[in-house]
């Protein structure tokens, strides 16, 4: 079934490309297989989501589409370029402590700006401050933001860079049940005032659904890709429609979980 | 009644001076109630101050100390740190380093007076090198340990950014353990402090560690010993407010608040 997913796409307008892609880490000694013999292709432009159960592997996928790690074996491709090292073209945001607390708002936004010239910088910082709406943050040091601002502070310093693929780290993990709802929002309409390739990793079932064009469904470890699920719903998705809920069930069940305690 | 309301209000900041001069008032006390020569009396300290300012000692004794302690300090800042950071950041040079460090380092920068002065004679220089060494493993460890525990997530982002190496170290790199090296900079100009005096005993002749032991063996002027006893500490407390002034930046301030 998964392979089916994946080959329906055709091939030609694949921004990042996954092939036969493991990877192990040594411990004590010992091989562990993390990720086993993933394939996946992910379009220019798309908003993905990574789930399955704890410490299956998600965080570690990310980060080798991000650069941080490398294969044991396979390769990754972005715009069939092999992806050999972290690249300021692709930025990651991590869960928690990712902005820097030494420089304010504006510092923390124009952190990876250097080779602009004055205005450009200024103008992407105020830009990007409007569209994460941080207006009047400016000169405030991140100790002094909530959790969802500081969140909201490492997607605007990630966007300033203009990227073309944007991976988040269950980014929104460590804030509570409001604001996590919140931030959902404001991602999916800066996504859609954007259109970057969004690659997005997740526990929650209801972010994913929420979000994401296609689930991919990673199994316990050694991961493999056990599902890619399309969620053709237009936005706003409207999280009580019985179509919701039914591509929330089916996503559940192909994790293993049924929602009934 | 009127005017009771403002010095009530400013109590709390004279607290300290009322304390003091209250144990100032219980050292007279005493020196007046036990015979002997136990401690000289304030007013005899008083004058012994004056003494050393009438004779011009007090300022240029001050600054020698100072200038020693400043140039020893200085020097161990700018080559424990760079190269602390070095070690810190390359484990296999920590490795080849470590034990070596771990061997001097419990050594007490007095240990190395007679070394200091083989080397370089009485003079500035003997006591400008043994501040050198009481300061440089302090930095030098700190600033190991501040690369270890600079979080990874910082160094990722600053890999994701595509930062150049200088630019890394800028804008990384020294942000995260500026911190803990200020820190460390004030505790290691405590232990200069301490240093320059028991250095000015034995390996020079002029700054307040001299005064000391020259008013002493030069006609048991305890008045003098205790004048300079207490201008040491003055000036020690006053280098500790001015580091201090250091870590209320605001953009230092994470490294201190627990989140």
């Amino acid at each position: 079934m998964a392979t089916e997913a994946i080959t329906s796409i055709s091939s030609g307008n694949a921004k990042l490309q996954m092939r036969h892609m493991s990877i192990a880490f040594e411990r004590d000694g010992k091989t562990i297989p993390v990720l086993e013999n993933i394939d996946l292709e992910i379009r220019n432009g798309e908003f993905i989501c990574l789930v399955g159960p704890s410490g299956c592997g998600k965080s570690t996928l990310l980060n080798v589409m991000a650069g941080f790690l490398s294969p044991t074996e396979g390769v990754v491709e972005i715009d069939g370029e092999a992806v050999r090292g972290p690249d300021p073209r692709r930025i990651l945001v991590f869960q928690d402590h990712g902005v820097f607390p030494w420089l304010t708002v504006e510092g923390n936004i124009e952190f990876g700006l250097s080779k602009f010239s004055g205005r450009e910088r200024k103008e992407r910082v105020a830009h990007y401050v409007q569209m994460v709406r941080l207006q009047g943050f400016e000169h405030t040091y991140p100790p002094d933001l909530s959790g969802g601002m500081k969140q909201r502070l490492q997607v605007a310093r990630a966007l300033a860079m203009n990227p073309d693929v944007l991976y988040l780290d269950e980014p929104f993990g460590a804030l509570d049940a409001i604001t996590r709802v919140m931030m959902r929002n404001e991602l999916m309409r800066i996504w859609q005032a954007e259109r970057r390739t969004v690659i997005f990793v997740t526990h929650d079932v209801d972010e994913a659904v929420q979000l994401a064009d296609r689930v991919v469904v990673l199994s316990s470890r050694p991961a493999k890709v056990q599902d890619v699920h399309s969620v053709n719903i237009p936005h706003p998705r409207n999280i009580s429609s019985p179509r919701y809920l039914e591509h929330r069930d089916e996503l559940l069940q192909k994790i293993g979980l049924a929602y009934s305690v | 009644m009127v005017h009771v309301r403002p010095i009530l209000k400013s109590l709390p900041r004279l607290r300290p001076i009322l304390f003091v001069g209250l144990l100032i008032a219980l050292w007279q006390l005493l020196i007046h109630r036990v015979p002997g020569q136990l401690l000289p009396g304030p007013f005899q300290v008083l004058r012994g101050m004056r003494d050393l300012l009438q004779h011009g000692l007090m300022v240029k004794y001050v600054v020698a100390s100072l200038f020693r302690v400043t140039w020893g300090f200085l020097l161990a800042l700018v080559t424990a740190i760079p190269l602390g950071l070095t070690i810190g950041w390359h484990r296999r040079a920590e490795m080849a380093f470590n034990p070596l460090v771990q061997v001097l380092r419990p050594i007490s920068p007095l240990a190395w007076i007679p070394i200091a002065i083989l080397w370089f004679g009485v003079g500035d220089l003997s006591a400008i090198f043994l501040i050198f060494v009481g300061c440089f493993f302090p930095l030098l460890l700190t600033a190991i340990s501040a690369v270890h525990n600079i979080p990874a997530v910082y160094v990722n982002v600053g890999r994701n950014f595509g930062l150049r190496p200088a630019e890394f170290v800028w804008k990384v790199l020294y942000p995260a353990v500026a911190p803990r090296l200020i820190l460390a900079c004030r505790i290691t100009l405590g232990v200069a402090w301490l240093v320059v005096v028991a250095a000015e005993m034995i390996a020079v002749n002029s700054g307040l560690g001299f005064l000391i032991i020259d008013a002493r063996n030069a006609g048991n002027r305890y008045d003098l010993v205790v004048a300079g006893m207490i201008i040491i500490g003055v000036i020690g407390l006053l280098l500790d407010q001015a580091m201090r002034t250091l870590e209320r930046a605001k953009s230092f301030r994470w490294g201190y608040s627990e989140e």
